[in-house]
């Protein structure tokens, strides 16, 4: 257990508790997902083969083009979606697409995000807090 | 229209706005002149499409876009459907979007080189477009205002007639945050997107501005298409500079305001970055021009490659509606088609279910000279490679084998 948590520069969303899935790489709904099966497809991208259902994303910056702003809608709406997002840096499509379909996402942070949380450690964000932030809830949950 | 007088629809845009406003910072509005809707049914999804319908199905005084709004390229040609083996269920999506967005008073025009063909914006004109390519073109090229707006969000500014003021519409976000200083300046248009390639690379997110020197001509409209068009794919980059060139950059002073990182880019770099597309393959099974559509001078370029050739493998030559028409009356479709190739008209590639295509027709390995092509289609489980479009056709015209 750790008590390690991290404010935020900005949020959305609903408060949400899961399994933390993380790398120092972007994120793109389009150029790095197969949104039928839910996994990161691109060959070039960290994650690779990785499910990012249910899955707090923590990734470093907002990639790629504009489809985004409606694949986040459209992956909500089928329900093989993350649970949240957690970047170091947004672009305005990031912050569309999360407003569009009522997803939670954090960005901006003191340190660099994707080397603070553990891979696979539970994790709560709250976007709803007066100071929005991701916190550690169990470092070991996915290996204990 | 926040408290809903002019409508749901209106209602929501605005509510939509100040939500995206708020995270980014922004303290007001800005009126803008035009909107650019990127909005393929592989992107909506049936979840997208049905909420593009209920908006239709307001009132007329209550859906009616303020200001001229445009759309990106659709996610099929229906002329040419089946023979991209494309599903009857991805046709009724598109003809169903289609409606909405004509019922919304949009005009479909299906392109992402509207700044070739429709109406380019003017030095500080703010806009609202969709697609990266348009918005980093309009930007740097044009010297207009415009954030990368996702389809929600240039509906929204159709809708309102107004933007929240962030990013590149404020004149402090548009200074350079790193130079690039070019000891070779590229000539072929793929090398122009594998440069694009590199400084998005370099510059890393979508709030770094590159100048670049070193230049050493104006770059043509289509080079500046490749070269922007691959910056904002590697790099999510919304603006460049280049310094004596594009209009905000006369003198690098103009847009270098401190002292900022600097990196060289050299021929080697642009050879590398080829080289590593083209490592894991020797032949490829379809040849695609398209990200962004082909300008009616590049249509002009391949008629000429093709002329007494025979394509062994599938060739696709991807432009606008408006473009396509002139290559049609020109006789440049008919040459390219008599080739073997077949002209795609109001579609883009990665757009139009690439994976679903590359599936039913047995293609993985795909050459093409757009490098934000190659970025993209990767993650659709294509081997791409990036090519010279000379080079394109002459693996083309060798049924698939790749030159050295």
């Amino acid at each position: 257990m750790t008590a390690a948590i991290f404010y935020a520069a900005a949020a959305m969303g609903r408060k949400v508790q899961a399994p933390a899935l993380v790398a120092s790489d972007g994120f793109s709904a389009r150029y790095d997902l197969d949104r039928v099966r839910g996994v990161f497809s691109r060959p070039e991208h960290k994650l690779a083969g990785a499910s990012y259902r249910d899955r707090v994303l923590v990734l470093d910056a907002a990639k790629g083009g504009v489809a985004t702003a409606w694949m986040l809608y459209e992956m909500q709406a089928r329900g093989i979606v993350p649970a949240a997002l957690v970047l170091n840096r947004v672009n305005p499509i990031m912050v569309q697409g999360a407003a569009l379909a009522d997803f939670t996402m954090i960005s901006g942070f003191a340190i660099d995000i994707t080397r603070a949380i553990p891979a696979g450690a539970l994790v709560e964000v709250d976007p709803t807090a007066a100071r929005p932030f991701i916190r550690v809830v169990d470092a070991r949950y996915l290996s204990s | 229209m926040r408290a809903g007088a002019a409508g749901p629809l209106r209602q929501w845009a605005i509510e939509h706005q100040i939500k995206v406003g708020d995270y980014l910072g922004a303290e007001d509005f800005v009126p803008v002149g035009q909107a650019h809707i990127m909005a393929d049914t592989e992107s909506l999804g049936l979840a997208g499409v049905e909420w593009l319908e209920r908006w239709a199905a307001l009132p007329r005084q209550q859906r009616l876009v303020r200001i001229p709004t445009i759309t990106d390229p659709r996610g099929t040609d229906f002329a040419a459907a089946a023979r991209l083996k494309q599903e009857p269920w991805m046709l009724d999506l598109e003809r169903r979007a289609i409606a909405a967005f004509e019922a919304l008073g949009v005009l479909m025009t299906d392109t992402c080189i509207n700044y070739q063909t429709i109406m380019p914006p003017v030095r500080g004109e703010h806009c609202a477009y969709g697609d990266t390519g348009v918005v980093i073109y309009a930007n740097s090229v044009c010297g207009a205002r415009s954030n990368f707006e996702g389809g929600p969000s240039a509906l929204s500014a159709a809708m309102t007639g107004r933007t929240p003021r962030y990013g590149y519409h404020l004149a402090p976000r548009r200074a350079a945050t790193l130079v690039v200083e070019l000891s070779w300046t590229p000539r072929e248009l793929s090398d122009w997107g594998a440069l694009g390639g590199i400084v998005g690379r370099l510059a890393g997110d979508y709030w770094q501005v590159p100048a670049l020197t070193g230049v050493d001509h104006v770059p043509s409209s289509d080079e500046m298409k490749h070269f922007g068009a691959a910056l904002a794919s590697y790099g999510s980059v919304a603006l460049f500079h280049m310094a004596g060139i594009t209009p905000e950059a006369m003198r690098i002073d103009d847009v270098v305001a401190a002292a900022l990182p600097k990196h060289g880019v050299g021929e080697a770099d642009v050879r590398a970055f080829l080289k590593h597309y083209r490592a894991t393959i020797d032949a490829i099974d379809v040849v695609v021009f398209a990200a962004p559509q082909l300008s009616l001078m590049e249509m002009q370029t391949l008629a000429a490659m093709l002329d007494g050739r025979r394509a062994g493998v599938p060739l696709f030559a991807v432009t606008s509606p408006q473009v396509k028409a002139d290559a049609d009356r020109m006789g440049l479709t008919a040459r390219i088609e008599a080739a073997g190739g077949t002209v795609l008209s109001g579609m883009c590639f990665y757009q139009s279910y690439a994976r679903e295509m590359a599936e039913a027709n047995g293609w993985r390995r795909l050459a093409t000279n757009s490098a934000k092509l190659t970025n993209i289609l990767g993650g659709y489980g294509y081997q791409p490679a990036l090519l010279s479009m000379q080079a394109c056709v002459a693996a083309a015209c060798a049924g698939g084998k790749l030159g050295p």
